[in-house]
C-alpha cells in the first residue's frame, strides 16, 4: 500500500463544486430528438385503413375500429387504428411498414393522465397535444419493409408488334409471379373495391405457395373468367392497391392471369371438381340473352347449381364485347375460347346466330323457361352529332372493332382520325393503326379527346402503347365540324376544351373558340361512349318495365327487374367493364335460383 | 499490472484449523448443529446484478456453500420468438439485456441474414459496427458503477451512470430509443447518422475519457479497493477452459479470446484493434482490464467515426417482411459483448417462424457455476463486489 491509493481517493471532492449534470426540468430543458419514437400521430388524410400496422404489430397493441366521419370507399376501409399503450412496446414497426406513410411518431417524452382508458386511444381521431408535432420517428427513406416495385412484365417491342394482332403482354414466369405476389400486404382492400369481390389476398398468396390449383379453385368461386380478366380486366383492384400510396400498385390483374395461364384446359374439370356436373341435376331451365361475361357468369354458376342453361347469342361467336369490343392483341381468341369451352363442358348450350325480339321472341323464352337472364351489352356506337357526322367515311369505333372480329375487311384510309379518350378510343386507334401498318407501311392516325391528357378516361398504358405504336395522340380538344369538300372528308376542325366537368363534377364542357385546329384525314372514327339495344323488350314488356336514366332497365340488388322472371345485368346496368358483368351474373344466379326455388 | 505469480493471494488457503471440520477436502456443513447459518441474498438485493439470488451457507462471515437461484426474471424471449415472425423478433430480442441491448439485436438479425443469404451494405455494417462499440462502452459505463457501489463508493456509480445517460442521449439521436433501440433491423439499419452526431460523439469522448481518469483516481489507484479486490475469485487459467469462461473474465486470466479479433465480424477486421490480457485474474485484474477495454472502445468508436462511408445504402432490399419465409438451415452468430462472446443459434424449419432461437449469454456460465465455486471461503461482505467483477447479466441466464 502506498501513499497515492490513499490521498488518490479524496480527488473525489473535486467534483463538488462542479455544476451537476442533471437538469431540474427535463421536458422543458431537453425536448426528444428528431427522431426519437414518441407517441403515434396519424394522418387521416393519408390513412386508408389497410391494417398493414395491424398485422406488424407483435404484441397485438393495434386494433382497426370504425371512427366516426371516416366512410367506407373504394380504397379506404374506413377503419382506423387504435393503439393500445398498455400493450405497445414503441418498436416503430408499424410506421416502417405503413404504406401510406400516415403513421408517425412524435417526439414527445410524457403523457399523464388520470384515467387508464386514455391510453388506448385512436391517433387522429382522439385529440393529443402532440398530433401537429413534426419532429418524431418517421420511416426512413432508405430503407423499405414491402416492396414497392412491380416486377417486370415483358411485352412485345413496338417493332414487333405494331403490325399484327400478337398478343402484346408476355405474362410472367413463376420466379416473376412468386416476386410479385411476395410484395402483397393481404390489407384485403382490393376484395372490398372488386365488383366480383374476389379473393385477391388468397390467391396472391397461394401463388406464393406455388398452389396453382389452389388459386384456381379460389379465382372460380367468384369469376368464371380468369383468362379473360387476367388479360383485360379493368382492374380497379390495382387503383385501390395499399401499395399504390407510396409505389407501384401489386399487378394483380397479371397474377390472375398467370394462375389461368398455368392450368391447361383439359386439366379445368380436375382441378375444380367438377367432372360430375354434366347432367343438369335440377330439371329447371334458365335462358340468358348475350354470351358476353354477363351471361356466361350467370351460366356458369346457375350451371354448378344443376340448372339446364341455353345462351341465345346474336353473333357467331361467344364472349360479347370480350370479343367483338376488345382486339386481339389484348386478348387472344384463343383464351376466350378456354375459358368458355370450360363452362360449355359444364352442358350450357349456346345457340348462335340468334337474335332475341328477331328470331326468338323473349315472350317464347318467357313460356319456355323459368326465369331469363339479359345481359346483352353495350354494342350501339354514340355519336357527337357535330356537322358532317352523316358521311359514309364516319363511323362509330364499336362496329369497326366488331367487322375486325369477325374477320371482316375493313376499308382502311391512308389518314384517320379517331375522336374518343377512352380505352375503346385507344383500342380502335390501336387496331386501325395495325392495319394502316399492314396497308400502307406507316401509320397516320390522330386521335383527340375532350378530356386533357391528365383526365383522360383511358388507362396509361395504352395511351403509351398506342404513341409507341406511332398513333398520335392530342387531347383536350373538342370536335366542331367534319369539313367535307365532293363528299370525301378532309379533316376535323377542333377547339380547344378548357374544362369538361363542372364544379358538381357533371358533365358540362367549356370550349375556347379562340383556339382552333385542324387535324386532316379522310376518315373519321368516332369511340365517346356506346349506347344498349333494348329492342328486345317488346312494347308489352317494357310498358311492365321500369326504365331509369338513359333507358336503363331498373332492377333491384339482384338484378331483377320488376317482371320478376326477367332478370338483368352487365354492361347495361353497372360498369361498362367485365368485371362488373361477371359480378352481376354471379350475383343474378344466386337470385335467380333463389326465385326459382321459392317458385317450386 | 501485476504479475500473478507476485501475488500476495496466490496461495490464499481458509484456515480450518479450528472449524468446520473438514472431510476430503470438503467443510462437512450441518445445518443442524448451529454453526451454519443459511441465508439468501437477492433476488432484491442492490449487491446482485439483476433479479438472482445466491443461496448462501454461512460460517461466521465466510460463505462455505453457494448456489445460484434463477427464475426471477423469466420472460420466454425463446419462446416467445418462436411464435414472431423474423421482422417482429428483432424488436424483443434487444428487451433480453438492458445495459447492452444491441449485441441481442446485431447476432438476431446477422442470424436472419444468415439463414436468409442477405449481404448488407458496406455503409451498414459500419453503423452496426459503431451501435455495438457505443454499446459497450454504455455497458462498461454501468458496470463501473455497480463495481463500485458493490465496495461502497456510490459517487462513482452516480458519475457513470450519468456519463452512461450522455450515451444514451446520442443512441436516441441515433436510433430514436434511448433505452432499446432497435436499430439493427435484418438488412441492415434503420437510420442514417443524424446531422452533426459525429462531432457530439467526439465532444463526448473526450468527456468520457476526463471522467475515465477521475474514476482511475478514486476507483483503482485506491487503497480500500485494492485490498478488498485483490485476490479476491482468482479464476486461474485453468478453470477458463474447464468452465468455458469468456470475454473479460477469461482475458484477465491470459486466455486470449475476444470475437472481435479471433472472428473479425462487421468491420472489426479494418480497425486498429488489439487484444487486452492480463495473467492476474483476479477481480481487480478484471476491473482494470475492463477499464483498458472502455479505454479501447472508445478508441474505437473514434477510428469508426472516421471511416464511416458518408453515402451508401444503409439496407439490404427485403422481400415483404409481412409473410417473409427463410429457408430451411440453422446457424450460429457471435459477437463479443462486454461480458464476453454472446451468440444467437437459430433453426428455421422453412416458414414464417423460426423453429428454434437459443441465446448463449456468458452470465450462463460466470453466474452459476463459476460464481457458484468462486464465492467459496470469501467473506459475505465480498459476494457483491464478486459478482459485479465476474459482469453478471441475469436475463442472459434465463431467456
Amino acid at each position: 500500500m502506498n501513499l497515492k491509493d490513499i490521498l488518490s481517493p479524496f480527488s473525489v471532492w473535486k467534483r463538488a463544486v462542479k455544476k451537476p449534470w442533471t437538469i431540474k426540468e427535463p421536458i422543458n430543458d431537453r425536448p426528444g430528438a428528431e427522431n426519437y419514437r414518441g407517441f403515434h400521430k396519424n394522418d387521416f388524410d393519408k390513412c386508408i385503413g389497410c391494417g398493414s400496422c395491424e398485422e406488424i404489430c407483435q404484441n397485438n397493441a393495434i386494433d382497426l375500429v370504425p371512427v366516426e366521419g371516416q366512410e367506407t370507399k373504394d380504397g379506404d376501409s374506413g377503419l382506423r387504428p387504435k393503439i393500445d399503450y398498455g400493450r405497445c412496446c414503441w418498436c416503430a414497426l408499424c410506421v416502417d411498414v405503413c404504406p401510406t406513410g400516415s403513421l408517425t411518431m412524435s417526439n414527445e417524452y410524457t403523457w399523464v393522465t388520470d384515467d387508464p382508458e386514455e391510453y388506448r386511444f385512436i391517433p387522429g381521431a382522439d385529440e393529443t397535444k402532440w398530433q401537429e408535432e413534426k419532429k418524431g420517428y418517421k420511416r426512413s427513406e432508405d430503407i423499405q419493409l414491402i416492396n414497392y416495385d412491380r416486377a417486370e412484365m415483358l411485352e412485345f417491342e413496338p417493332k414487333d408488334r405494331d403490325k399484327s394482332f400478337i398478343e402484346i403482354i408476355k405474362g410472367y414466369n413463376k420466379e416473376q409471379a412468386m416476386a410479385e405476389a411476395d410484395r402483397c400486404l393481404e390489407c384485403g382492400i382490393c376484395t372490398a373495391t372488386c365488383p366480383a369481390h374476389m379473393d385477391i389476398p388468397a390467391y396472391i398468396a397461394a401463388i406464393r405457395d406455388d398452389d396453382i390449383e389452389n388459386a384456381f379453385r379460389i379465382l372460380y368461386e367468384t369469376n368464371p373468367l380468369p383468362e379473360i380478366c387476367g388479360r383485360i380486366c379493368t382492374h380497379n383492384c390495382e387503383t385501390a392497391c395499399a401499395l399504390q400510396n407510396q409505389g407501384e400498385p401489386l399487378a394483380i390483374r397479371w397474377l390472375k392471369r398467370y394462375i389461368a395461364d398455368q392450368i391447361s384446359p383439359e386439366r379445368y374439370k380436375e382441378v375444380l371438381g367438377t367432372e360430375h356436373l354434366a347432367d343438369p341435376i335440377l330439371n329447371k331451365k334458365v335462358a340468358i340473352i348475350g354470351a358476353g361475361p354477363a351471361g356466361l357468369s350467370a351460366a356458369y354458376y346457375l350451371a354448378i347449381l344443376g340448372y339446364k342453361i341455353k345462351i341465345f347469342e346474336a353473333l357467331p361467336d361467344a364472349g360479347g364485347m370480350t370479343r367483338y369490343g376488345i382486339p386481339e392483341y389484348r386478348l387472344p381468341y384463343d383464351k376466350i375460347e378456354e375459358d368458355i369451352d370450360y363452362i360449355k363442358a359444364l352442358g350450357v348450350e349456346i345457340q348462335f346466330n340468334t337474335k332475341i325480339g328477331k328470331d326468338v321472341s323473349l315472350d317464347e323464352l318467357h313460356n319456355d323457361y323459368d326465369a331469363v337472364f339479359a345481359g346483352t351489352g353495350l354494342h350501339l356506337g354514340r355519336s357527337t352529332k357535330i356537322p358532317g357526322v352523316d358521311n359514309k367515311r364516319v363511323y362509330f369505333a364499336t362496329d369497326l372493332l366488331r367487322e375486325v372480329s369477325l374477320g371482316n375487311e375493313i376499308d382502311v384510309a391512308e389518314t384517320i382520325i379517331v375522336i374518343g379518350g377512352g380505352n375503346v378510343a385507344m383500342d380502335i386507334t390501336r387496331t386501325l393503326a395495325r392495319l394502316q401498318n399492314q396497308k400502307y407501311g406507316k401509320v397516320q392516325i390522330i386521335t383527340t379527346s375532350l378530356e386533357s391528357e391528365d383526365i383522360m378516361p383511358a388507362d396509361r398504358e395504352e395511351v403509351v402503347g398506342a404513341r409507341e405504336e406511332k398513333a398520335i395522340i392530342n387531347p383536350g380538344w373538342g370536335p366542331k365540324e367534319i369539313e367535307i369538300k365532293n363528299g370525301k372528308i378532309k379533316g376535323l376542325h377542333v377547339v380547344k376544351c378548357t374544362s369538361v366537368f363542372d364544379n358538381e363534377g357533371r358533365f358540362n364542357p367549356k370550349f375556347d373558340q379562340n383556339q382552333k385546329k385542324f387535324f386532316a384525314g379522310e376518315m373519321v372514327v368516332e369511340s365517346i361512349g356506346q349506347g344498349m339495344d333494348l329492342s328486345y323488350l317488346s312494347e308489352d314488356i317494357k310498358s311492365s318495365l321500369k326504365l331509369g336514366p338513359r333507358g336503363r332497365v331498373q332492377v333491384n340488388e339482384n338484378f331483377q327487374s320488376d317482371l320478376k322472371w326477367l332478370f338483368v345485368g352487365g354492361d347495361i346496368i353497372q360498369g361498362p367493364d367485365v368485371i362488373h358483368g361477371i359480378a352481376n351474373g354471379h350475383v343474378a344466379a344466386k337470385a335467380i335460383d333463389d326465385y326459382i326455388s321459392k317458385n317450386m | 499490472m501485476t504479475d500473478i505469480s507476485k501475488s500476495k493471494y496466490k496461495n490464499y488457503k481458509a484456515d480450518r484449523s479450528k472449524y468446520p471440520k473438514m472431510e476430503n477436502g470438503k467443510a462437512v456443513i450441518d445445518l443442524d448443529s448451529h454453526k451454519f447459518t443459511k441465508i439468501w441474498q437477492g433476488p432484491q438485493h442492490p449487491g446482485v446484478t439483476g433479479n438472482m439470488s445466491v443461496e448462501l451457507i454461512i460460517n461466521g462471515d465466510e460463505i462455505m456453500k453457494a448456489k445460484t437461484h434463477v427464475g426471477y426474471l423469466h420472460r420466454g424471449f425463446e419462446k416467445l420468438l418462436e411464435r414472431r415472425s423474423y421482422i417482429q423478433g428483432f424488436t424483443i430480442v434487444c428487451r433480453i439485456c438492458v445495459p447492452e441491448p444491441d449485441t441481442n439485436e446485431y447476432c438476431y438479425s446477422a442470424a436472419v441474414e444468415e439463414l436468409a443469404g442477405i449481404e448488407i451494405p458496406e455503409k451498414a455494417q459500419w453503423l452496426r459496427t459503431l451501435n455495438l462499440e457505443m454499446s459497450r462502452i454504455g455497458s462498461f459505463l454501468m458496470w463501473i458503477g455497480g463495481q463500485a457501489s458493490a465496495l461502497g463508493l456510490g459517487a462513482i456509480g452516480q458519475w457513470t451512470i450519468g456519463m452512461r445517460d450522455f450515451w444514451l442521449d446520442l443512441f436516441e439521436e441515433m436510433t430514436g430509443g434511448r433505452v432499446y433501440h432497435m436499430y439493427m433491423i435484418p438488412g441492415g439499419v434503420r437510420k442514417n447518422l443524424p446531422a452533426g452526431f459525429k462531432e457530439k460523439t467526439r465532444d463526448l469522448i473526450l468527456k468520457t475519457r476526463k471522467l475515465l481518469y477521475n474514476v482511475e483516481e478514486t476507483f483503482f489507484n485506491n487503497a480500500i479497493v485494492k485490498s478488498r479486490l485483490k485476490g479476491l475469485g482468482i479464476i486461474t487459467p485453468e478453470i477458463v477452459d474447464e468452465y468455458g469462461i469468456v470475454g473479460p473474465n477469461a482475458r484477465a486470466s491470459g486466455k486470449e479470446y475476444d470475437v472481435r479479433m479471433n472472428n473479425p465480424y462487421l468491420k472489426y477486421g479494418e480497425l486498429d484493434i488489439k487484444m487486452l490480457t492480463s495473467t492476474v485474474g483476479d477481480a481487480y485484474a478484471r476491473a482494470e482490464l475492463r477499464y483498458q477495454e472502455m479505454h479501447q472502445s472508445l478508441d474505437l468508436i473514434s477510428q469508426i467515426l472516421g471511416k464511416i462511408p458518408e453515402t451508401g445504402e444503409i439496407q439490404t432490399k427485403l422481400p415483404n417482411v409481412l409473410h417473409w419465409k427463410i429457408p430451411a438451415g440453422q446457424t450460429y452468430m457471435k459477437a463479443e459483448s462486454t461480458r464476453g462472446e454472446h451468440g444467437f443459434y437459430m433453426v428455421s424449419d422453412g416458414t414464417k417462424y423460426p423453429r428454434r432461437v437459443f441465446l448463449r449469454g456468458a452470465s450462463y456460465t460466470h453466474a452459476i457455476s463459476v460464481l457458484e465455486k468462486l464465492a467459496v471461503n470469501i467473506s459475505i461482505s465480498d459476494l457483491a463486489a464478486l459478482m459485479v467483477s465476474l459482469h453478471t447479466c441475469p436475463p442472459e441466464i434465463e431467456r
